[in-house]
């Protein structure tokens, strides 16, 4: 059940021979005060295991505080198209250079979990489907903005549609370029959160995310995945690409 | 006059003395955390040296900051409480003149600043003291905008937005960082203050 355990363990998974080394070194200087570590504050010396567990479950406290501070029906400021930013900047966990290039044509969304109607999405499916615009402020972990104007299909919508259980604790996202990530299910519905397949009214290119990224203008950059694969509902804390790595799941705006 | 002389005097209520060094821990790791996230995306043409900063890196100073962010906030809200319902700040940070801060502080930079009497602070003190507390407000309330664009809307739309807020909470990290490195230089200064933040008393000077 807990979400703090899971995540310690993908943190143990995460542990390689270096910073098992350091711990081990770091053990040695065990003996120094709160305060002193506070004062001395360098790197090394916050690898030591015991706060890194604490520091994993204050995370997991902030996702619950975040669940609760999210209203579903509070809506992330819009922006007239004149704000966007251009151009928008690329992000990932690549280079720009390494960005795939995924083959339109025999694409496939693959659903699972927690779904009644499984069967497999072509694009031209998906790009029947109703959709709608927004502009919105992207923010990025690492602190910049950018306004870009996203368009697709309610995820609400779709997830209505392919009958998923929306009681589920959470959706999570395969991507193609090997990102994962997962959201919980209050803003999977939130009416911003788009399964968005234009990028100022063009087809994503691929640096974007083609051939589709959810949007969500309530969640950090990183929660917003790219080239999306597939999809999958699940009451299981699916974790993430970053998220395993530390950074904070629930990552709201 | 002689019998005054070995007095010892109450200065610090036990409650500020532990809020003091709480606020000390909390201060200093959301500035070293909060200099690494600066780093990850510079607002301006500098970065601050990574040996400075806490975290190790990106994901690592982020867990810092928003866990010491809640000591940081409640520390804070049971000092500013208490210092409100106790009369404390009234008592020992008003009544505060532009005039009487100004040639307190002229005096202190002569080195001329009497500390006869260290139970009342002179306005240079006080001053400096009710900048950290307003700095450190700001310094919570921007980071609140900063962390909740969307459901904190209102709040980033005081300080000029997301954009603004970041900002916002940069020069408020100044403020605090610059009156911290005066109050150390102070206390370096007028040495026998120091103890008295542990034992809440000092002996009058002769």
């Amino acid at each position: 059940m807990s979400k703090t355990r899971r995540m310690g363990d993908s943190f143990l998974a995460h542990r390689t021979p270096q910073i098992a080394n350091l711990e081990r070194r770091l053990f040695l200087k065990r003996g120094l005060s709160v305060g002193a570590l506070a004062l001395l504050s360098g790197c090394e010396l916050t690898d030591a295991e015991s706060v890194q567990k604490v520091l994993w479950a204050m995370s997991g406290w902030n996702d619950r505080v975040q669940d609760w501070l999210f209203d579903s029906r509070r809506l992330a400021p819009e922006f007239p198209e004149s704000r966007i930013t251009r151009p928008f900047p690329f992000n990932g966990y690549y280079s720009e250079s390494e960005v795939r290039v995924i083959d339109g044509t025999d694409y496939k969304l693959e659903l699972g979990g927690m779904i009644r109607d499984r069967k497999p999405w072509r694009l031209p499916e998906l790009y029947a489907l109703p959709q709608v615009s927004q502009v919105t402020r992207h923010i990025c972990v690492e602190g910049w903005s950018a306004i870009g104007k996203w368009s697709g299909v309610r995820f609400s919508d779709f997830l209505q549609r392919i009958g998923a259980d929306t009681t589920a604790k959470y959706v999570g996202f395969q991507c193609a370029d090997d990102y994962s990530t997962s959201i919980d299910m209050a803003t999977a519905l939130h009416p911003q959160t788009l399964l968005a397949f234009k990028f100022a009214d063009e087809i994503l290119p691929p640096k974007y995310g083609f051939p589709m990224k959810l949007r969500m203008p309530t969640k950090l950059g990183f929660k917003n995945p790219k080239h999306v694969a597939a999809i999958f509902v699940t009451n299981e804390y699916p974790g993430g690409y970053w998220e395993d790595k530390g950074y904070n799941w629930f990552s709201g705006s | 006059m002689e019998a005054a002389q070995d007095r010892w005097i109450a200065v610090h209520p036990l409650v500020v003395r532990i809020a003091h060094w709480i606020n000390v821990i909390a201060v200093l790791l959301m500035i070293a955390s909060g200099w690494r996230i600066y780093n990850a995306d510079p607002l301006f043409d500098f970065s601050f040296p990574d040996e400075l900063t806490l975290g190790g890196w990106l994901a690592g100073a982020l867990q810092w900051h928003f866990a010491a962010m809640w000591l940081l906030a409640l520390n804070g809200l049971v000092y500013v409480c208490y210092g409100i319902v106790s009369g404390h700040f009234r008592r020992k940070l008003l009544p505060i003149s532009p005039r009487a801060v100004l040639r307190d502080v002229r005096e202190a930079l002569r080195g001329r600043l009497a500390h006869d009497d260290l139970s009342v602070y002179n306005a240079a003190q006080r001053a400096a003291y009710l900048a950290l507390i307003v700095a450190l407000a700001v310094l919570v309330l921007s980071g609140l905008a900063i962390w909740k664009p969307v459901q904190l809307y209102w709040l980033g739309m005081l300080m000029g937005d997301y954009e603004g807020a970041r900002l916002v909470h940069f020069f408020a990290m100044t403020a605090v960082v610059l009156i911290v490195i005066v109050h150390v230089i102070m206390v370096i200064l007028v040495p026998r203050t120091f103890p008295s933040m542990f034992t809440g008393r000092i002996r009058r000077a002769s």
